[in-house]
């Protein structure tokens, strides 16, 4: 391949990517809804479109419309700077997780990820780590002491949870010897899944990554009757939405990954049953990668409208005292499933 | 000029560039957000060497770490205590002429060493060559650093341990 068509099949992968993931960050918003009322038995949006379909575009057309309001406070730039850094970050991660096996599309072989990174799994950790900027520039730089308290816990929340999580990922390196996760998902044939042979592994990682998106029962840093509403307390509009958008797009990041790193990713136990071949074993494999996405969405949302909130010294005891340790045991686990049983 | 060269020179200016603002700057929190550039910038030149693993390294140990223990230092000082915090400029002279020497000592380093360099080829991998390096021929030093992380904890913890209340 010449380098024109590399460039070319590059942008169609990030625009199709793009779309994809924009449509169902603005939908994961209406599910959030929809189950929110399913659990609190009551019938939830239903005005716009059918069943309320079309509400999140009406969501969106209505803050574009809003007045955008910069308190005087505020340090502008900063201000401004903060959602984009938050959203930038969401979406760049999406970069390197795979979505389904290398394809043979018009002659030519197609990896359906839009780059396939030797380092990808560090990629990601570092990423993630720089979302700290965004809540921590957005809580400094509104002028507000909610914000400054809300911005400060949030950071505080996700330096420590990176730690277990890191440490969670460090036992799916070890078996699948790589840091790329294409080959990390296909290390995970048939059954093979993380999650079923390192199950410790899976809850630290699964517990710290509803640390690091600030969902309940870790949503401290927004938490309504202390901060009033966090870091983003000054933000109005499409700055505020930009939040939102970052926010819901992390949950299905976070979905990807751990869909990647424990769950098979893209594998598929079926096709290997049924012995299926050529384009319905393709799409059978993405279809099997959005499902387990939309499952463990289902999941975040579902422990949202069920548990309440920790304290903010048990949420960091967790992290230090449980989870962190746990991590550890994981690694001492995989190694020994390694060096004794020769998995 | 190829698109190389191009490449290179434009994280050569976001990293000169934004270090210059970090220390021109008189605000700390915006001297800091420069600071992030500039590390942004010296991990696109290692990318560019094809050093990823550094790269990636680079970005989680500064820009992950350091760089949020700066900013998280600087935030609880600034506002809480309604204290503006500010850089000014001072000793401008004697600073001019320790710069000036120090300048002239690197420049003329540049320009009078005759640089060795050859065609390396690309690694296919940079990060499994550099872990077997790491416990084998410098296991060592990577066993005794481990240790010093292991005492900068232990103190850390130490230091941030509640202190018993005597009854």
């Amino acid at each position: 391949m010449s380098i024109m068509e590399i460039v070319v099949i590059t942008l169609i992968k990030i625009v199709a990517i793009l779309s994809v993931f924009l449509l169902s960050v603005a939908y994961s918003v209406y599910f959030e809804r929809k189950i929110a009322s399913w659990a609190q038995n009551r019938v939830g949006p239903n005005r716009v479109g059918w069943n309320g379909l079309l509400q999140p575009f009406a969501d969106v057309f209505k803050l574009l419309l809003k007045e955008d309001i910069v308190p005087e406070a505020s340090n502008k730039p900063l201000h401004t700077l903060a959602p984009f850094i938050a959203l930038l970050v969401a979406f760049s991660t999406y970069a390197v997780i795979p979505f389904g096996p290398e394809v043979e599309l018009f002659g030519y072989k197609i990896n359906l990820v839009v780059a396939d990174v030797n380092i990808g799994i560090l990629y990601v950790l570092a990423f993630t780590s720089i979302a700290v900027y965004g809540i921590t520039f957005a809580g400094w730089s509104s002028g507000s002491k909610y914000s400054l308290l809300g911005g400060i816990r949030s950071s505080a929340q996700m330096i420590s949870y990176e730690v277990s999580m890191g440490f969670s990922v460090g036992g799916v390196i070890l078996l699948a010897e790589s840091l790329s996760p294409v080959k990390i998902v296909e290390a995970q044939h048939g059954w093979m899944w993380n999650a079923i042979i390192q199950p410790i592994g899976f809850i630290t990682f699964l517990v710290s990554s509803f640390a690091e998106t600030n969902r309940l029962p870790f949503d401290l840093p927004e938490a309504e009757p202390e901060l009033v509403g966090g870091y983003h307390t000054e933000y109005s509009s499409m700055k505020f939405a930009g939040f939102f958008l970052a926010e819901y797009a992390n949950m299905i990041i976070s979905s990807a990954l751990i869909t990647t790193l424990y769950l098979g990713g893209w594998q598929n136990p079926l096709v290997d049953i049924f012995h299926i071949q050529g384009g319905w074993a393709v799409a059978m494999q993405v279809g099997a990668f959005m499902i387990k996405i939309a499952l463990l969405l289902f999941f975040f949302i579902w422990v949202r409208w069920s548990l309440p909130r920790f304290r903010y010294d048990q949420l960091m005891n967790l992290g230090w005292k449980v989870m962190f340790p746990l991590a550890l045991l994981n690694i001492i686990w995989v190694a020994v499933l390694i060096m004794v049983f020769k998995i | 000029m190829t698109l190389y060269d191009i490449i290179f020179y434009l994280f050569a200016l976001i990293t000169i560039g934004s270090a210059m603002l970090v220390v021109t700057t008189k605000n700390i929190v915006h001297a800091a957000f420069a600071l992030l550039l500039t590390f942004f910038g010296v991990a696109g030149i290692y990318v560019l060497l094809a050093a990823d693993f550094l790269a990636i390294v680079q970005i989680m140990v500064y820009v992950g770490g350091i760089l949020v223990l700066i900013i998280f230092g600087v935030m609880l000082t600034n506002k809480i205590t309604s204290v503006e915090i500010k850089t000014g400029t001072l000793n401008v002279l004697t600073a001019s002429i320790v710069i000036g020497v120090f300048m002239g000592l690197v420049v003329s380093i540049m320009v009078w060493t005759g640089w060795y360099s050859m065609p390396a080829p690309i690694p296919a991998t940079t990060a499994y060559g550099l872990g077997e390096t790491l416990i084998s021929d410098y296991a060592l030093i990577f066993e005794l650093l481990a240790m010093l992380l292991l005492i900068a904890l232990v103190g850390a913890a130490s230091i941030a341990r509640r202190e018993k209340e005597s009854l």
